[in-house]
């Protein structure tokens, strides 16, 4: 929250990336949101992961649903379009963006009322599509917009500030995002932006369904004892599974870690997840593992963080369509009209 | 009671069961009547189920060419016992029934005012086929060879009829002709072929065309350049998408890769297809959805966002009986105020009203370019009966010079020459703004889209000046829509009058009709077919030239009566309700009755008589 915009005079020693912008090119709009909030951090890890990955900023279309989460689109990338479109239906505009430009990356950005409460369908459904995006939800456990009811993913037993405890079962939107298809799954902090920020780099370049969980603390209506999203709660019982790195197919992959605690993963793009492993054992292609693993951990009361599964060979939507590579909103008018000719022949069928 | 004796001008009624494959061999006989050049009006009377209840198909035939429904029946195929009934009970007096004799039934179970006319169906079906499936498939086709000889139909028109729909299977082809031929010969052999009621050779069809509405929409998605549905499937929209699915497999498959120049996604639901076609729109490809009732409901929200955020989207909107779950398999115009005003907030669409397939087609391809030009949701409002019944029509035509008016999309080169760009300014005066396709420009043109608050750029603003300023441009925009939608159809009466009579959709070859059984009771009525809203001043002005306005409708509540009242500020008096609204489609004895009682009730005597005494 600051209402002093940045000076736009940039220093001319200020770094470029690889396509010539930099890192405040990816900037937005002024935050709206309150002081300390998650969001912000995300909203930060965003322009640090597209300023890292040298995306320019108008190849990226930017969806999100309503809520303190969807809003925060205006405060990145404000060089790319964005869509802020009603409460839990982000997936399905972003699926049709999709259908459209297929050369575009899209970056779906929603919160855990919109995404587990009024819109676990279209969530439920784009997972399964096999949509190629990137899908972060912004989750506090709480409706921050219309001041702190529980949201669809608070913690069975945990407090709200004025005392009442929570007495559903949560929806955990990761083993859900495993059980429903998606290819990239991963749970972060917003308060840890080391892991962050290569998760996000990880989705971007991801082909099919990414998804990351960020648990996002509400500093106004759930940063509370009792909370179970609050960021000492979070700090405490953060398990991350692995540390991740995205290389570049131009980079060198260069490392000191010991090659038994490492994993790489090649993405269909040439670009390479590098795994530190924190779990021993864990293995993120292994998606009934995976799935197990998060239960289990649920179970001792962690919140498993990192690359929780990968599949690299992903297939995506337009595959399964097997629409042309050009984008279809490209195509011009003598590739959609079929003419008087066929219409003539259509005719003569007709009588 | 003498038998009708009629020719070319009848009403001939099949009652079957609901999955026995009646359905093609009746419209072989329809195609087979047409073939004749005799026109004819089919419609499928059919229950919400897949086999097993009853369904009726009801076929005009008419020489003049009136394709509106007559009502009553001059010939009952009653092929269904659990409907024999009702069955016998609708022939006119003088009529005839058609049936399979190979029970026996009581003298009761007919009526002395009718002809009966039985063949054992069954019997031979039994006797010349083993399998059961071709037992039933080929009795279809026996009643069509036996109809063929009574109504004194050329048997070759209709062997040959076979051979061009089944051309390249020739099996196919011998074991239907057989089927045809053991009806026809065995009605020739043991009823009096040909009966009072008969088919012969005219001139009435010329290259007219027959394909039902729902198949023109989805063929004119495909010419208006659509790439991308979302849909969900729901009666009796579907088969928009299936035609546009399998139009697009033909026309829209790339030759050299076997790959799709279309996208068409099954949603979850109504509110996920539109968020898709939204999606799409929004990023610049041409999208659209089709739906009924209970869909335009669960999309409102969407609605009020592409109405606000400014997203060329086309809806097709089959019609059916309303409102909850409503009569699905029955038509209505129904929809009108939902489609009007979809949406909270003050809202207002653009609504597209075809008569017939091929307008279907014409004006389905035309609400593409007027979504891309007015940038935002335009409704083709059809029904069920132009929908899902083949319909005669006027062959389609496509102008090969024809570009796609994509609207105002500010380009990278118009960007660099340094034009202003506002998404929600107003730079030209008729309320439609400029846009751009995300990913246009590095540097210039993106924007925000969003449906609440916001400045002329898109800013985010809760300031109500911005507000007024972008409602204010919104309703000029709405304005400016009048200019652009399909100019009103008027059809004067053989004299001048001060009646007029308003009509749209699927009512119009019953209005045609009742104009001239109107003209024939020396009642003389102006008409004028309304093709979109809002409304174009001509239609204002008709109302204005009148006296006394008929608005006919398929609807309860006299919706467009409604939008008329509302958006022309018009006295309700003026207006009179001429409504038909229990699912079948409207006929012309009830128009021109209606018209002719409102006259005599509210003693508004014709002019002409009037002047005489």
């Amino acid at each position: 929250m600051t209402y002093l915009a940045k000076p736009k005079l940039l220093r001319a020693d200020a770094p470029r990336n690889a396509v010539g912008y930099t890192r405040r090119d990816y900037e937005g709009a002024i935050s709206t949101l309150c002081a300390g909030c998650g969001h912000d951090s995300i909203s930060a890890a965003v322009v640090q992961a597209c300023f890292d990955l040298d995306i320019e900023p108008h190849k990226v279309a930017k969806l999100s649903g309503i809520g303190c989460s969807s809003k925060t689109p205006d405060y990145f990338l404000g060089a790319s379009h964005g869509f802020n479109t009603t409460h839990g239906r982000m997936p399905s505009v972003l699926t049709g963006a999709a259908l459209a430009n297929r050369d575009l990356i899209y970056l779906g950005v929603s919160g855990d009322g919109d995404s587990a409460s009024i819109g676990i369908a279209q969530f439920a459904h784009a997972m399964r599509r096999g949509v190629n995006m990137a899908y972060i939800c912004e989750n506090n456990g709480v409706y921050g917009l219309t001041k702190g009811q529980f949201s669809a993913t608070a913690d069975k037993g945990s407090k709200n500030k004025r005392g009442v405890v929570n007495s559903d079962t949560p929806i955990d939107l990761v083993a859900l995002s495993l059980q429903l298809g998606a290819t990239f799954v991963a749970r972060s902090f917003s308060g840890d932006k080391e892991q962050l920020v290569p998760l996000i780099k990880g989705a971007l370049r991801h082909r099919g369904p990414a998804f990351i969980d960020v648990i996002s603390p509400c500093v106004t209506f759930n940063n509370h004892a009792g909370s179970t999203k609050s960021y000492d709660y979070v700090r405490e019982h953060n398990e991350a599974v692995n540390r991740l790195d995205v290389i570049l197919p131009r980079d060198k992959i260069e490392t000191s870690y010991n090659p038994g605690s490492l994993r790489r993963v090649v993405q269909h793009d040439g670009s390479v997840l590098l795994l530190r492993k924190v779990a021993v054992d864990y293995d993120p292609a292994d998606r009934v593992a995976a799935m197990n693993y998060l239960q289990e951990r649920q179970t001792l009361g962690e919140i498993v963080t990192g690359l929780i599964y990968v599949d690299s060979s992903a297939e995506d939507m337009h595959r399964h369509l097997n629409t042309v590579e050009k984008p279809l909103n490209q195509l011009g008018d003598a590739y959609l009209c079929p003419g008087s000719k066929a219409l003539d022949a259509l005719n003569a069928s007709l009588r | 009671m003498k038998p009708i004796q009629s020719s070319n001008d009848f009403v001939i009624k099949f009652a079957n069961v609901n999955g026995s494959g009646s359905a093609s061999a009746n419209e072989l006989f329809a195609r087979a009547i047409m073939r004749m050049g005799v026109p004819v009006a089919p419609r499928n009377i059919f229950p919400s189920n897949i086999q097993g209840m009853p369904t009726w198909y009801e076929m005009r035939v008419s020489a003049a060419g009136w394709l509106g429904r007559r009502g009553g029946c001059d010939l009952m195929v009653a092929m269904n016992p659990q409907t024999w009934d009702r069955d016998v009970a609708e022939i006119e007096p003088g009529g005839y029934l058609f049936y399979d004799s190979t029970k026996a039934q009581p003298r009761s179970r007919f009526r002395e005012d009718i002809t009966v006319l039985g063949i054992p169906l069954t019997e031979i079906c039994n006797r010349e086929y083993t399998d059961a499936r071709q037992r039933q498939l080929f009795k279809n086709i026996m009643y069509v060879g036996a109809l063929t000889a009574l109504l004194g139909i050329d048997f070759s028109v209709v062997e040959k009829l076979i051979a061009d729909q089944y051309r390249g299977k020739d099996k196919l082809i011998g074991a239907n002709v057989n089927a045809l031929k053991l009806g026809y010969d065995h009605a020739r052999a043991n009823l009096p072929c040909p009966i009072g009621l008969r088919v012969e050779r005219a001139d009435g069809v010329g290259d007219k065309i027959f394909i039902n509405g729902n198949n023109a929409c989805g063929l004119g998605a495909v010419y208006g350049g659509a790439t991308v549905a979302g849909w969900y499937p729901i009666t009796p929209s579907t088969s928009v998408i299936e035609a546009f699915s399998s139009y697009c497999r033909k026309y829209r498959t790339d030759p050299d890769n076997g790959m799709a120049r279309y996208a068409i996604v099954q949603a979850e639901d109504e509110l996920a297809s539109i968020g898709m076609v939204i999606g799409a729109a929004w990023n610049g490809a041409r999208a659209f959805t089709a739906t009924s009732g209970p869909g335009i409901s669960l999309m409102q929200e969407f609605f009020g966002l592409a109405y606000f955020a400014e997203v060329p989207v086309v809806v097709f909107n089959v019609q059916r009986g309303g409102p909850s779950t409503g009569m699905p398999t029955r038509t209505q115009q129904s929809d009108l105020i939902s489609c009007a005003y979809a949406s909270h907030g003050d809202t207002k669409h653009v609504l597209l009203f075809p008569e017939d397939p091929y307008e279907c087609f014409t004006l389905g391809a035309q609400a593409f370019d007027l979504a891309d030009r007015l940038q935002t949701p335009v409704f083709v409002l059809l029904d069920l009966d132009i929908g899902m019944n083949d319909r005669l029509c006027h062959p389609f035509d496509w102008d090969d010079s024809r570009r796609y008016d994509r609207g105002k999309v500010m380009t990278a080169e118009m960007l660099d020459a340094g034009r202003n760009f506002g998404r929600y300014l107003d730079v030209d005066g008729d309320g439609i703004p400029w846009r751009t396709i995300p990913g246009t420009h590095p540097t210039k043109g993106a924007f925000f889209s969003r449906g609440t608050t916001r400045n002329a750029y898109a800013k985010y603003s809760e300031a109500g000046t911005d507000y007024v300023y972008n409602m204010e441009r919104l309703r000029h925009k709405l304005e400016t829509a009048k200019k652009l939608v399909p100019a009103p159809v008027i059809k004067p009466a053989s004299q001048p009058t001060r009646f007029g009579a308003i009509y749209y959709g699927s009512t119009s070859p019953a209005m045609a009709e009742a104009s001239t059984l109107l003209e024939a009771q020396d009642v003389h009525v102006d008409t004028l077919r309304v093709r979109g809203f809002p409304f174009a001043d001509e239609v204002i002005d008709f109302i204005d030239q009148h006296e006394v306005v008929f608005v006919i409708e398929q609807n309860e509540s006299g919706q467009l009566r409604m939008l008329l009242l509302t958006e022309g500020e018009i006295d309700p008096k003026k207006l009179i309700r001429v409504l038909h609204y229990d699912g079948t489609p409207i006929t012309a004895r009830f128009i021109s009755g209606r018209i002719a009682d409102a006259l005599s009730e509210h003693k508004v005597t014709p002019l002409r008589k009037q002047v005489a005494s």
